[in-house]
């Protein structure tokens, strides 16, 4: 149930996706900017927490879609946001999976980008007043 | 790290975001999140017990 605060924040003007983009590209940043500051910070602390395990682990950051499965791999790590592009550009992660854990490793960024979209639609429905 | 440390911090990880993100009150996302954490830890354990049952 939405509460008249946040029906009063859906009424502000502004850009109405701006939550949403801001979440996406940073972890946490939708929040931030509804001034949610606690659950922004622990949809930050979980989201780059994994992402950084991921990396740790030696996983693979997709690159390539070659088929559906680095398809669907790589739609989840796109969902990092900058957290993908950044680790792009300075090289971060493997190009091959050559360890064990490497494969876990994999797991934890695709789903870090999964959870980092939940996050995101969430503050959008923080700012549209569809949840409180 | 041993495996069941990264399920045990895949799951609290995902527990977080499932918690805030799917419940409205704090109490609430606080009970969310550790039955999905419960749920998640659970069912690792259950379904290693299986594997290790059927390989023998």
């Amino acid at each position: 149930m939405a509460t008249q605060e946040n029906k009063n924040a859906a009424a502000e003007g502004g850009f109405v996706y701006l939550p949403l983009i801001a979440g996406w590209l940073v972890p946490g940043a939708g929040h931030f900017l509804l001034r949610k500051w606690g659950r922004g910070a622990l949809l930050a602390a979980s989201i780059l927490g994994m992402f950084a395990m991921g990396l740790a682990m030696h996983g693979k950051l997709y690159t390539n879609a070659h088929d559906i499965l680095d398809i669907l791999g790589l739609a989840g790590d796109l969902g990092n946001g900058l957290l993908f592009v950044v680790s792009r550009i300075f090289g971060l992660g493997a190009d091959q999976v050559q360890v064990t854990t490497g494969d876990y490793g994999t797991r934890f960024i695709v789903v870090a980008g999964l959870l980092n979209v939940i996050a995101a639609v969430d503050a959008h429905n923080l700012r549209t007043g569809r949840k409180s | 790290m041993t495996h069941f440390a990264a399920v045990v911090l895949f799951a609290l990880f995902a527990s977080v975001v499932f918690g805030i993100t799917q419940r409205e009150t704090p109490r609430r996302m606080v009970r969310y999140g550790a039955y999905c954490f419960v749920l998640f830890v659970a069912s690792a354990i259950v379904l290693s017990w299986l594997m290790f049952l059927i390989a023998r």
